[in-house]
């Protein structure tokens, strides 16, 4: 932000005092205006309301039958629904309105210095409340769950040591973070670097980036089908057991058999989701690499491996970093590729799907909370490379 | 843990005494009933409030009322739902919002109880979940308006349901687990007879072995996230056979551990059918991954004619059936008026899982679904009330016959359908029902470790007994463990 002289600043009060009178009747406005507000999310709250109010409404256009039959939740419910989502858009956006412009008008009554100093707040205010309410009061709860449920701090986090299957949990969380993050770049970018050449450049990168567009439990329900087993002599409908069935071989149990091979077939999954992600964003990067420098590298004798591993690469490390840092963020906490394909069972557990399961199924918060923790700190090495990064770049700072 | 160890006797027995009702039936036509609802007085307030009060305007007093009930039941399961409250609906005008959620219906019941958003009714399969709830106190308290003289000789005072002396459960349907079923035809162009000791029927699966005739067995567990049920239904059935009642009890409650050489012993008597050199079709790899509606397929042989099969016996709960079958699968989706040839009685055929040692009679293991309430209003209570009557469960035992555990069900319901009249036959030539335990577990345990562990061990193809055993144990929870 620009520095504001005083000389600026006083004017700013001049003219403060021009609509002194006018920014009176502003508070009052806005005192009425959150009067109302609160009214609307009384109406708001009951089920009902809407209901009720269009039976005033038809008892007053003298339609009684109609009001009858709307308070006892029959009749025109899609009227009174529609009424109610008008009323709720009115009281949303009328009311973010009313904070900012009352929390403005008030502000503006403290002169100049606290303005600058506030206004500012004022704007980020919202933002830092929220995420405090759905961020960081959850991780503090689920901290003091993880030490104070169930035997505490000892038999929650004791678990996790002890317990031989959370080796095996934590062996193949180790395994995603590597395999699926190095995959998905690895080939992302050579894709990336490749398909630059390529005549129909954005067709072959619409193809590889569609996947993208696919849920994970729907993909996970697509791969399934590739996956499936049949024992010999039966038709195999899975795709991957008919083609290798096809070559003479027995067919294979990819995701039910041989740990842990088969969670490297889910990270598969992941893998084919994430790449194109890697992509369409390192392919960005290459191109901002400047021609002069890789025709400077071309007249100098390099070969194309040459310049794409010593030239091009070198460019773009920023970007690969924040790919990298994205996707290993978003495998960390993989789950539905878990759960929808084989439930954590065959040895394919991840932390986030023991984590589920002992929240929902086996009603031990403490050991849950516990898990969480344990992702949470595992991410923060992550985190912290991803901010020391932007902070050496100078964005934001 | 005393109490829960002895109300399943208690609903066993209950159960034994409903099939007395209905062990002498005749075989009538099956007609397209669609269910009703109880005649007044019901012997239950609510219930007769419903059905007889009225408005100033002549409606029903609850009528536009809603309450919610979250079930696991979806697609064919959801029709015979929806069509056996459809007679209450109309009759009450009372809205049953049916909310079908399928296999994660557990994962989300928990989600909606945690953020004080439960249904008004929900279904659960595993009384352990309920007990859970109740410790809770997340349920409603049904003692005042649901524990009427009524209800005990419907149920029997130790129905599953009572936890810590509340009643907080209503049970429902209950399935017979201890059926195998077999291809009548084929066996008896092969001249092998039904087995009636365990001795008959490890000989029937040496000499089918012996005869080139493929494997004795279709087995196969693959279930998603709840992989491993089928594995500890058979522990079970093993179980009850070699052991008295009360030492079945004991495990259940955490007692006798899985390291122990009773459990041991049933491990192993499994092992012997479902690792021996040709014994179950396709080996671990087949129990371990493929659906488990799609177990017996190669009973049905290459040409799907079920006349040379690839495997002969699959040991399944009795609501498997025709739905299952590898031409209904496929044809059922084109052609909706789809009837298999492959009829069950005819071609198909079941056959009780036969005792191992006398001295434990024969036992028979079922398991049943149960309702919790969560919400206490005068409509809820009504709609309790009337699954807790026969009629509540009507349409569906004429739609497609299955077993109420209420002991009042009119013997006639039952008539002309194969599995209750196979229910009745294996109940009443039983010497005691027993709960499935694997249910009554406590959830890690008992849909937990015990489902991996039976997972684990197929991998290993048997050979890790102990370590499966252990880490079975492993999971009970330290607080409930005595």
């Amino acid at each position: 932000m620009r520095d504001v002289t005083l000389q600026e600043l006083n004017r700013y009060d001049e003219e403060a005092r021009h609509v002194g009178r006018s920014s009176l009747l502003l508070v009052v406005g806005l005192l009425v205006g959150l009067g109302v507000l609160a009214l609307a999310l009384v109406f708001l709250a009951d089920r009902n309301g809407a209901s009720n109010l269009l039976a005033d409404i038809y008892h007053a256009l003298g339609n009684s039958s109609g009001a009858q039959e709307l308070r006892q939740g029959q009749g025109d419910q899609f009227v009174a629904k529609t009424l109610m989502a008008v009323i709720a858009i009115i009281v949303g956006v009328g009311g973010i309105w009313l904070v900012y412009a009352g929390a403005n008008t008030v502000i503006e009554a403290l002169g100049a210095k606290w303005r600058t100093r506030l206004i500012p707040w004022l704007f980020i205010g919202p933002a830092l409340f929220l995420l405090a309410i759905f961020l960081v009061w959850p991780l503090i709860r689920t901290i003091w769950s993880s030490l104070t449920l169930e035997g505490g701090f000892s038999a929650n986090y004791g678990v996790i040591a002890e317990d031989r299957s959370m080796l095996t949990v934590l062996r193949n969380n180790l395994l995603w973070l590597v395999v699926a993050t190095a995959g998905s770049v690895g080939i992302g970018l050579l894709i990336a670097g490749l398909v630059d050449r390529v005549k129909r450049e954005a067709l072959a990168k619409t193809f590889i980036f569609l996947p993208l567009a696919i849920s994970l439990v729907g993909a996970s329900v697509i791969w399934g089908f590739v996956y499936a087993w049949a024992p010999p002599g039966q038709p195999q409908y899975g795709l991957l057991n008919a083609i290798w069935t096809g070559l003479g071989q027995e067919p294979v149990a990819w995701v039910q058999a041989n740990p842990p091979l088969n969670t490297i077939f889910l990270i598969v999954i992941m893998i084919w989701l994430q790449t194109g992600f890697a992509m369409v964003v390192l392919s960005a990067a290459i191109k901002g690499v400047s021609t002069e420098i890789i025709e400077a590298a071309q007249l100098d004798g390099a070969s194309e491996r040459q310049v794409f591993f010593r030239v091009i690469v070198p460019n773009i490390t920023g970007s690969i970093l924040v790919v990298t840092v994205t996707i290993a963020i978003a495998v960390m906490k993989i789950f539905d590729i878990v759960w929808v394909m084989t439930g954590g069972k065959w040895d394919t557990d991840v932390v986030a799907n023991r984590m589920f399961i002992e929240m929902f199924m086996f009603f031990r918060e403490g050991r849950a909370s516990a898990l969480a923790v344990l992702l949470f700190i595992a991410v923060i090495p992550i985190m912290v490379v991803n901010i020391r990064r932007i902070r050496r770049q100078g964005i934001g700072a | 843990m005393h109490r829960s160890r002895k109300w399943p006797v208690i609903a066993g027995t209950a159960l034994a005494t409903m099939a007395l009702t209905f062990s002498s039936i005749g075989v009538i036509a099956q007609d397209e009933a669609v269910g009703g609802v109880p005649a007044t007085p019901t012997g239950y307030v609510e219930l007769d409030q419903a059905l007889t009060e009225t408005k100033d305007d002549g409606s029903p007093i609850f009528g536009g009322t809603n309450v919610s009930v979250q079930v696991q039941w979806n697609s064919a399961e959801l029709d015979d739902f929806e069509a056996t409250v459809a007679a209450f609906e109309e009759a009450t005008g009372i809205d049953i919002d049916i909310q079908s959620i399928g296999r994660n219906h557990e994962i989300l019941l928990r989600t909606a109880v945690l953020a004080g958003t439960p249904p008004d009714i929900a279904q659960i399969a595993q009384p352990a979940a309920m007990r859970q709830y109740a410790a809770e106190e997340a349920l409603v308290d049904m003692t005042e308006w649901l524990d009427t003289e009524r209800f005990r000789a419907d149920f029997g005072t130790g129905a599953v349901g009572y936890v810590d002396g509340k009643l907080v459960g209503i049970p429902y349907k209950a399935d017979i687990k201890s059926t195998v079923y077999y291809p009548k035809q084929a066996f008896e162009a092969a001249g092998y007879e039904v087995p009636t000791t365990w001795d008959e029927l490890v000989a029937l699966g040496e000499q089918i072995i012996a005869d080139g005739n493929g494997s004795p067995w279709c087995i196969s567990m693959e279930h998603g996230g709840v992989t491993g049920w089928v594995g500890t239904d058979w522990i079970e059935d093993v179980l009850l056979r070699t052991v008295p009642p009360e030492t079945y009890w004991a495990w259940t409650a955490g007692e006798l551990p899985f390291d122990s050489p009773e459990v041991r012993n049933a491990f192993d008597l499994v092992g012997q059918i479902w690792f021996a050199e040709n014994s179950a079709y396709g080996g671990p790899t087949y129990i371990n991954s493929t659906w488990v509606g799609q177990t017996m397929d190669p009973m049905f042989g290459e040409d799907g004619t079920a006349t040379s099969p690839q495997c002969w016996m699959h040991k399944q709960a009795l609501w498997y059936g025709p739905g299952f079958w590898p031409d209904f699968r496929a044809n059922s989706a084109t052609d909706p008026d789809y009837q298999t040839p492959y009829a069950l009685g005819d071609v198909i055929d079941v056959f009780y899982f036969p005792p191992i040692d006398e001295a434990y009679g024969r036992p028979v293991l079922y398991a049943g679904d149960t309702f919790m309430v969560f919400d206490d209003r005068p409509e809820v209570r009504a709609v309790a009330q009337f699954f807790a009557t026969p009629e509540g469960l009507q349409g569906w035992i004429q739609r497609k016959g299955v077993t109420s555990s209420n002991l009042n069900t009119p013997a006639e319901w039952y008539e002309g359908s194969f599995n209750t009249e196979k229910a009745a036959e294996i109940i009443g030539n039983s010497t005691g029902l027993m709960f499935d335990g694997g249910d009554i577990m406590p959830v890690p345990v008992g849909s937990g470790s015990f489902w991996t562990g039976m997972v684990d061990w197929t991998a290993a193809g048997g050979t890790n007994t102990d370590e499966v055993l252990a880490s079975i144990d492993a999971a009970w929870p330290a607080d409930e463990a005595e």
